[in-house]
């Protein structure tokens, strides 16, 4: 089913220096949403941009349907970017920014006409044909901008964090949107954004990405339960990270006792991370629980209460639904399939 | 203080040296003073429609039409290269193209003379190759290259000032869309230059209008420019009416074309310099 249409292989680039990337190897299947994740300065936008022919990888390959596509100017590219601040032409009104591609490639003045009015319904800004750019809202901005990208019909349409000027509750509308139009329109997607949420609601598959390299490329529900290292567990949602020891195999030590597992094929005796998600750690009558505490802090999150329980010298940070007044002694409990166990990532 | 009381300082500046004198010129334009004392007249302006001050009129506007086009032709492409130079290196080619506007304008100008005259370098230098070269100096030519070497900065300038603002992520897009290098020049980075073009346009079409110096320089005694007509008025003949009336009709000249400039710029936002 994983019909590819885009490989990047071994592809490397470096500005003045700089390693920005590092050996990128990525497959990008046909009618995908793939997400690039990262945070700033991890090379997601250069990836995007080595895609989209504005910069050129140093070394490495890109191949676009089976065809090396290294040195193609964007212009002879078959996809479309939407771009972080829209970029507009702001001397052309709607119409004539959406119509910019299509009069390139000589079309039929009524085509035209009708392809505009289509992609202009398509993104909830009928009757806009006329409108100057600078009248328009960020969120208005930004749909057109989308349909003046996906009026050339482009296989795959590139997009460097889309949303990141708009407030809160557009972005989240407009989330919804893309997914919407990406499905119905059955091309695929490639996102470029930092914000974690984005990527879990929006995509089929997540690249996490940390100073130009992959950490790991996945599902959301793969990346979110079974995130490779600590740095993506903690990208990806909060986590409580702790130095442990792997001591045999589904057997880990950690805040002074042993706990049962579900990992396996450490060394005897390794140093391992041990993340434990918010949510997983259900708090107990304090002689009930594995690890005892008391409650430091607690903040309303909405549907959810943050606690922090100051517990065997560590700090456990815990989400529950119930919410226990602070100084409360309480106890932990967590179930050995809920203990993530991951390399320590040594840092260069 | 009072915030208006502030402004007594430049309105009265302004009343001096700005009202007062075009009063002045205004009242000589359509008055004519003498022993019967002083009396309304259009004589003045009458006298600068006869055929041989039209054609004065008529050859400033051609001289200074082409030293404009000359100055965009070139200016352009110039004002492109600044602009797309990396930032240290762009600095520095905008001081470099600075420096000389630092120096004297008569400096200047005198410097082509000497460049150009009879026994001049470049007379010289062809000579010694054999080439029997036609006078250099004083021609319309020769008035149209000190305009152009004067006035280009003002060319350039305004469109790179409006061509470094240009997103970049706008160019991309073209191209991204489909648009190949030409295109994107076309469509999209000329007409945004637009307003820098126009500020150009204006700040060396002015005074290529009105110069009396590089005309005289370059000119010699007989060429005469209106610059050159109105300076004989009030330094020479002291035919001060005339000269006034001359000065009144080319400042409608330039009201008149700025105004169309103008409206063209609040149409495309402004930039440039204005």
């Amino acid at each position: 089913m994983h019909e590819e249409i885009i490989r990047l292989v071994n592809v490397s680039k470096s500005f003045d220096d700089q390693q920005v990337l590092q050996d990128i190897n990525l497959s990008i299947g046909r009618n995908e949403f793939v997400t690039l994740l990262g945070p700033s300065g991890c090379g997601k936008t250069t990836t995007l941009r080595i895609i989209g022919g504005f910069e050129i990888a140093d070394t490495g390959d890109v191949i676009f349907e089976g065809k090396k596509i290294n040195n193609l100017p964007p212009y002879k590219r078959n996809l479309n970017t939407v771009f972080q601040r829209y970029a507009l032409f702001t001397h052309m009104n709607v119409y004539e920014n959406i119509a910019f591609g299509l009069k390139i490639k000589n079309m039929d003045k009524k085509d035209i006409d009708r392809k505009v009015k289509e992609v202009l319904r398509l993104v909830n800004l009928s009757g806009y044909e006329k409108r100057e750019i600078n009248s328009l809202s960020g969120g208005q901005q930004q749909r057109i901008a989308i349909a003046r990208a996906l009026v050339n019909e482009p296989q795959v349409l590139l997009l460097d964090e889309p949303l990141g000027a708009l407030d809160l509750k557009l972005r989240k509308d407009m989330q919804l949107e893309l997914k919407k139009i990406q499905q119905s329109l059955g091309i695929t997607f490639i996102y470029v954004t930092h914000d974690q949420e984005e990527a879990l609601t929006m995509s089929d598959t997540i690249v996490v990405m940390k100073d130009g390299r992959i950490q790991q490329i996945g599902t959301p529900q793969d990346i979110y339960n079974e995130p490779v290292n600590a740095f993506v567990a903690d990208f990806i949602g909060e986590s409580n990270i702790i130095d442990g020891v792997m001591v045999k195999d589904y057997y880990v030590e950690f805040a002074g006792s042993g706990f049962e597992c579900v990992d396996k094929g450490f060394e005897p005796n390794e140093n391992v991370d041990v993340v434990i998600r918010p949510e997983d750690i259900k708090l107990v009558p304090a002689e009930e629980g594995m690890i005892e505490g008391v409650v430091e802090s607690v903040i309303f999150k909405g549907v959810h209460y943050e606690m922090i329980i100051y517990g065997r010298g560590l700090r456990w940070m815990v989400h529950s639904t119930m919410m226990e007044p602070v100084n409360t002694k309480v106890g932990m409990k967590i179930t050995p399939y809920d203990i993530h166990i991951m390399k320590k990532v040594t840092e260069e | 203080m009072k915030k208006h009381l502030m402004a007594y300082p430049y309105a009265l500046w302004i009343l001096i040296f700005i009202i007062v004198p075009l009063a002045l010129i205004l009242f000589y334009s359509v008055f004519s003073i003498d022993a019967e004392g002083i009396h309304f007249t259009l004589e003045h302006f009458r006298r600068v429609f006869e055929p041989i001050y039209l054609a004065v009129f008529f050859r400033s506007i051609k001289i200074a039409a082409i030293s404009t086009a000359i100055c965009l032709i070139l200016g352009y492409p110039m004002a492109m290269i600044l602009a797309s130079k990396n930032l240290s290196k762009k600095s520095l080619l905008v001081v470099l193209f600075v420096i000389p506007m630092w120096m004297n304008f008569l400096a200047r100008t005198y410097a082509w003379m000497t460049l150009l005259e009879k026994n001049g370098l470049i007379a010289t230098i062809m000579e010694f190759f054999g080439v029997e070269l036609p006078s250099l100096l004083y021609t319309e030519n020769t008035v149209i290259l000190g305009m152009v070497y004067n006035f280009l900065p003002f060319m350039v300038l305004p469109i790179y000032s409006v061509l470094v603002k240009i997103d970049k992520a706008v160019l991309e897009a073209a191209e991204d869309l489909g648009a190949t290098p030409i295109i994107v020049f076309r469509r999209v980075i000329f007409p945004l230059s637009l307003p820098g073009v126009s500020s150009g346009i204006i700040m060396v079409f002015m005074p290529a209008l009105t110069t009396f110096v590089i005309s005289r320089l370059l000119g010699g005694a007989h060429f005469t420019l209106i610059g050159n007509l109105i300076e004989q008025q009030f330094l020479t003949t002291m035919d001060w009416g005339f000269g006034s009336a001359l000065s009144v009709v080319l400042m409608l000249m330039i009201m008149v074309s700025m105004g169309v400039a103008m409206r063209y710029e609040k149409e495309n936002e402004g930039g440039g310099l204005w």
